[in-house]
């Protein structure tokens, strides 16, 4: 147990990859790479994860409860948010490559160089 | 390269960085331990400063550097993506057609309408004392918008929503987040330093700038999240090739 | 006794968030990855997830963008891409 939330980060980043790689579709490898970044937000909030204590909101409980570590829910909340727009940017390049090059298959790509 | 060859050096990568990454799993602070000395450093801070959701605490006071950062990120995809999805000289844009919607799920839509807008505004005004904020909340509100074109259709949608206003907003948030922070310089502090008075514990008015820099980043997050499905909606309901709308009018001729 | 369920609780839901994650990435058809795994299933099991660490913010988060925005970006993009493929 103190290793498996940093190996399922290990696993869900391996297998994003290998989608990524994979691909034959690169609305397809958009999504992989979002499966891929999801593995960061795991492994920053396994990391931050302290054992029997609650989240560190202190609207409800008293000060100086022990609670989980902020600083890595705060990373992790950010990057949710502006990893979407990332993917966006993603895919407006997608729908570009499709009107020029009239494809979305990356194998297909490399032979239209120029 | 072939595809074969390809999947041999994907192996090979996938493999080693499979074994370094474990390899480093095994020496890293055994999982749910007690060590978190940046935590623990942080929430006394959040405390001193009367920020009771220490998340937001760290997002908008002892890292809003970083989350200026972050917001410029943002604000980079929405423009590139604007830039990348407007219309070219080749397109042609079609006006939407009224659809028609089963009337339980335009009741429903209507109904939840309002209430995920006032849900999504309370996440964002609540950020400094629960869970919740200028993130959360602004993508909340933004979706909540939505409803309307599952309700109704795209026009009712396009009515109440139009884009350049949200454009405006988005940059005018992503301002007011620069010119809050430079109010700590003037303040004869640092740059974004939290110079405000920091209220009561746990009321809507504590944390000194943190609710101003979180409804910044709310009305920064919803109009960019409202600016990128328009983008898109458009891209896939509204704008054709020349040659597509030629093809579906001779064959509405035939 | 409370620290065992907690325990059985987040390696639950890792390995239904390690489930989604492979299945996400091993559908080949972008809208069906869109809509039945990689973002329901996967933001989902995520969100769950990170309740269960103790980070309702991030849970908040992933929720609001991985259930709706990003998979009705994905599913939008997919239309475009393939109505210009009928037109060949």
């Amino acid at each position: 147990m103190s290793v498996l939330p940093y190996l399922v980060a290990g696993w869900i980043f391996l297998v994003g990859v290998y989608g990524l790689a994979t691909s034959r579709h690169l609305v397809h490898a958009v999504g992989c790479l979002a499966v891929a970044q999801s593995s960061t937000y795991v492994l920053l909030l396994a990391v931050g994860y302290r054992r029997g204590a609650t989240a560190p909101v202190f609207s409800d409980i008293p000060p100086g409860t022990t609670v989980v570590d902020p600083v890595v829910q705060a990373l992790a909340l950010t990057d949710v948010v502006v990893g979407a727009t990332v993917t966006a940017l993603l895919l407006a390049l997608v729908v570009q490559t499709r009107k020029r090059h009239g494809t979305v298959d990356p194998d297909e790509l490399s032979g239209l160089k120029g | 390269m072939t595809r074969r060859a390809r999947l041999w050096v994907l192996a090979a990568g996938l493999l080693g960085t499979a074994a370094l990454f474990a390899a480093a799993c095994l020496r890293m602070p055994p999982f749910g331990g007690t060590w978190h000395p940046y935590g623990d450093r942080a929430v006394a801070a959040a405390i001193a400063q009367r920020t009771a959701n220490t998340v937001s605490s760290v997002n908008f006071d002892q890292r809003a550097l970083d989350t200026l950062g972050e917001e410029s990120i943002l604000f980079a995809a929405v423009l590139g993506t604007v830039v990348l999805l407007r219309r070219t000289p080749d397109e042609r844009r079609v006006a939407p057609q009224p659809a028609s919607v089963p009337p339980a799920l335009r009741r429903y839509a209507i109904t939840v309408l309002p209430l995920a807008l006032l849900i999504g505004l309370y996440v964002v005004a609540h950020g400094q004392l629960s869970p919740g904020g200028g993130f959360q909340g602004g993508v909340v509100v933004a979706t909540a918008l939505h409803l309307l074109y599952i309700g109704v259709d795209h026009r009712a949608l396009e009515r109440v929503r139009p884009v350049g206003l949200y454009e405006l907003a988005d940059g005018v948030g992503e301002g007011a987040y620069v010119v809050l922070g430079a109010a700590g310089l003037l303040a004869g502090s640092a740059y974004l330093a939290n110079t405000l008075p920091h209220g009561t514990f746990n009321t809507l008015a504590s944390g000194g700038t943190v609710p101003l820099l979180n409804a910044a980043v709310g009305m920064e997050v919803a109009s960019a999240v409202v600016v990128l499905l328009a983008r898109f909606l458009a891209q896939a309901l509204e704008i054709v090739d020349e040659k597509t709308v030629d093809e579906k009018e001779e064959k509405e001729k035939e | 006794m409370r620290e065992a369920l907690d325990d059985t609780l987040v390696a639950a839901s890792l390995l239904l968030v390690a489930a989604a994650a492979t299945a996400a990435a091993l559908t080949r058809d972008p809208a069906r990855q869109a809509v039945v795994l990689s973002l329901l299933a996967l933001a989902l099991a995520l969100a769950l997830l990170f309740t269960v660490l103790q980070a309702p913010d991030v849970a908040l988060s992933q929720l609001a963008v991985g259930s709706a925005v990003t998979p009705l970006m994905i599913l939008l993009t997919v239309r475009r891409v393939r109505r210009r493929r009928r037109r060949e």
